[in-house]
């Protein structure tokens, strides 16, 4: 059976939407069946990396991509990039500026949950050209 | 019991089919069919929404009549915290609760007392299990409900103790039975209630097996009848009450959080908000609570659809009530309270709004639904009978509507016919072709037409 690919378009600076496309998904998979704890792992990484599309990257488009088997969620950006990806890494650390963190985020805890969250993740990454983040889930 | 029963339900004779319903209804529960609106019940979570956005107070809620109080030998009265707001200058609850006994109830267990004793052992059970936090409120039936269908991963996070109104319930019964040596079944525990929800939780509880209510009565049967009884209680009423602050505020919003004297808790009122808050509790999108109250209707209990007053209105008159109140009257000491607080059964999560009887089938349904999407015109105008174009295309992926049930696809599919008879009949006048195939083809399009035409018109009906 083919593949349903949703596609998002995430705007930059606007927080009020941050979080619809995930939220979108997670319904989806919900109406799917597939298992909470699957949709869980789904709905928080994907939203980690929506905001940091978001904060970081002046938006960018994500592709999603549903099988039975898994869930593959491609987020890509033409952001600044990230000049240290296993600095990055790092629970708490952190480049977001004052403004960000004092609307409760820029926690540097990002990339550390997608990481978490995701059954498996890929960085693709350059300074000044754009990051690709691909994270699967497995049903 | 279905444990799906429910306290909200439609006279069909009052329907005539508009759209608000199915618009307002929090989990797109409500479909209209052949002009009358049909309430899945699987889907429904007795918020009672409906009922306060119906023009033609088509919705109504089930509950029981004041005259099946005479069915008992004896009755217990359980006023809710939200009663004591529907007065006006009220400075003495004692001369409510003197007024239920003149209105014919033998004894009366204030809910406010019992959730004065929930507080407690609320207490103590965050401070017991701060492994699992933030714990959720599960005092109102619906929002209780709505995480059993839509938010399986919030159901380990929901507060294992039963509502103020069961525990009041099991102490009124008990001491009921002990102070007139009557038989269970010939006592009537009557819940006075601001709400349909709590109906249909003291028929199907979730948390325990049989819930301790009998009867359930609503406010707003109850209140004229209070009014005149109030009048003949004299000027120095008998002390009856046993709750203070903490309890009476249950009633409104924030009253139970107050109650557990800790800064980092939310409270949420209003089914939508509610929704809003479920969902970003899902995402992990906070930190540091210990405890989410959630109530269904705007402003709490007291913006129940079997209320009186204004809810923001009730809500003032709380406040001057409980001003001159301890905080609180009730304490745990009273024998058995422990065993009356604890859930003894768990809540099952129960996927009702998947596409599909198994993964393969659900998956294949939302690639229909993905596809209809695109063809369906996308204004959610609500004319097929579904809330929105999605809820419709899900509907037809159940096999449960058609695409001709949308009249802008209705509407097109006559275009293309109507373009076809056309087009046909000038070939006949031209001569060309042959005729008798022609004519055959042009029978066959007319019928079609009238076909979904005759779709329009059972939509009308």
């Amino acid at each position: 059976m083919e593949a349903i690919v949703l596609k998002y378009e995430i705007s930059p600076d606007d927080f009020t939407r941050a979080g619809e496309a995930s939220s979108d998904v997670k319904n989806k998979l919900k109406q799917m069946g597939v298992a909470p704890e699957a949709v869980r792992k789904v709905a928080i990484a994907m939203y980690e990396g929506e905001i940091n599309m978001v904060i970081h990257a002046k938006g960018g488009e994500i592709t999603v991509t549903i099988t039975p088997e898994k869930i593959v969620m491609e987020l890509a950006d033409v952001g600044p990039g990230i000049p240290d990806v296993e600095l990055a890494m790092q629970a708490g650390y952190s480049t977001a500026p004052d403004e960000i963190r004092s609307l409760g985020f820029g926690a540097g805890m990002g990339l550390p949950n997608m990481k978490k969250y995701s059954d498996d993740m890929k960085i693709d990454t350059e300074v000044g050209v754009g990051t690709t983040i691909t994270m699967v889930v497995n049903l | 019991m279905d444990k799906f029963y429910h306290s909200v339900h439609l006279d069909e004779k009052l329907c005539r089919g508009c759209i608000n319903c199915i618009k307002r209804c929090p989990t797109q529960a409500i479909r209209v069919r052949n002009g009358k609106a049909r309430i899945n019940s699987k889907f429904c979570i007795d918020c009672g929404e409906c009922i306060r956005v119906c023009p033609h107070h088509a919705k109504q809620a089930s509950y029981d009549s004041l005259d099946t109080m005479k069915t008992y030998q004896y009755t217990v009265a359980l006023p809710a915290p939200s009663l004591y707001s529907q007065f006006n200058n009220l400075e003495d609850v004692n001369i409510l609760l003197n007024a239920l006994l003149l209105l014919g109830f033998d004894d009366v267990m204030e809910v406010s007392a019992a959730a004065e004793l929930v507080s407690e052992a609320t207490r103590e059970y965050l401070a017991e299990h701060q492994e699992n936090l933030p714990m959720i409120s599960t005092a109102c039936p619906s929002v209780v409900r709505l995480i059993r269908v839509r938010f399986p991963n919030l159901i380990p996070h929901l507060l294992p103790l039963n509502p103020p109104v069961e525990v009041a319930a099991c102490m009124a019964a008990k001491k009921a039975m002990e102070e007139t040596g009557l038989k269970r079944e010939d006592i009537g525990i009557c819940f006075i209630s601001p709400c349909p929800s709590k109906v249909t939780y003291a028929r199907t509880p979730l948390g325990v097996q049989t819930s301790q209510i009998d009867r359930v009565f609503a406010i707003k049967d109850v209140y004229p009848r209070l009014l005149s009884c109030m009048k003949a209680v004299g000027e120095d009423p008998k002390e009856i009450g046993t709750s203070g602050k903490i309890g009476i505020s249950w009633g409104r919003s924030g009253g139970e959080a107050g109650g557990l004297f800790t800064e980092s808790y939310l409270a949420a009122d209003g089914i939508e908000n509610v929704i809003r808050v479920l969902e970003d509790l899902e995402d992990q999108k906070f930190t540091n609570l210990q405890f989410v109250e959630l109530d269904a209707c705007s402003g709490g209990c007291v913006g129940g659809v079997l209320t009186v007053e204004n809810p923001y209105v009730a809500e003032v008159k709380l406040k001057r009530l409980r001003k001159y109140m301890p905080v609180a009257r009730s304490h745990m000491d009273v024998e058995h309270t422990e065993e009356y607080m604890r859930w003894t059964g768990n809540v099952d999560f129960e996927p009702v709004f998947s596409l599909g009887q198994n993964i393969m089938e659900s998956f294949a349904k939302l690639n229909q639904v993905e596809r209809l999407l695109g063809r369906l015109p996308g204004l959610d105008c609500g004319s097929c009978g579904a809330p929105t174009c999605k809820a419709l295309a899900e509907d037809i992926a159940r096999g449960e509507a058609r695409e001709e049930d949308c009249v802008y696809y209705l509407r097109e599919s006559l275009h293309k016919l109507s373009t076809e008879v056309s087009r046909l009949a000038d070939d006949m006048a031209a001569g060309e072709k042959d005729g008798k195939e022609t004519l055959r083809l042009l029978k066959e399009y007319i019928q079609k037409i009238s076909d979904d035409m005759a779709k329009l018109d059972e939509e009308k009906r």
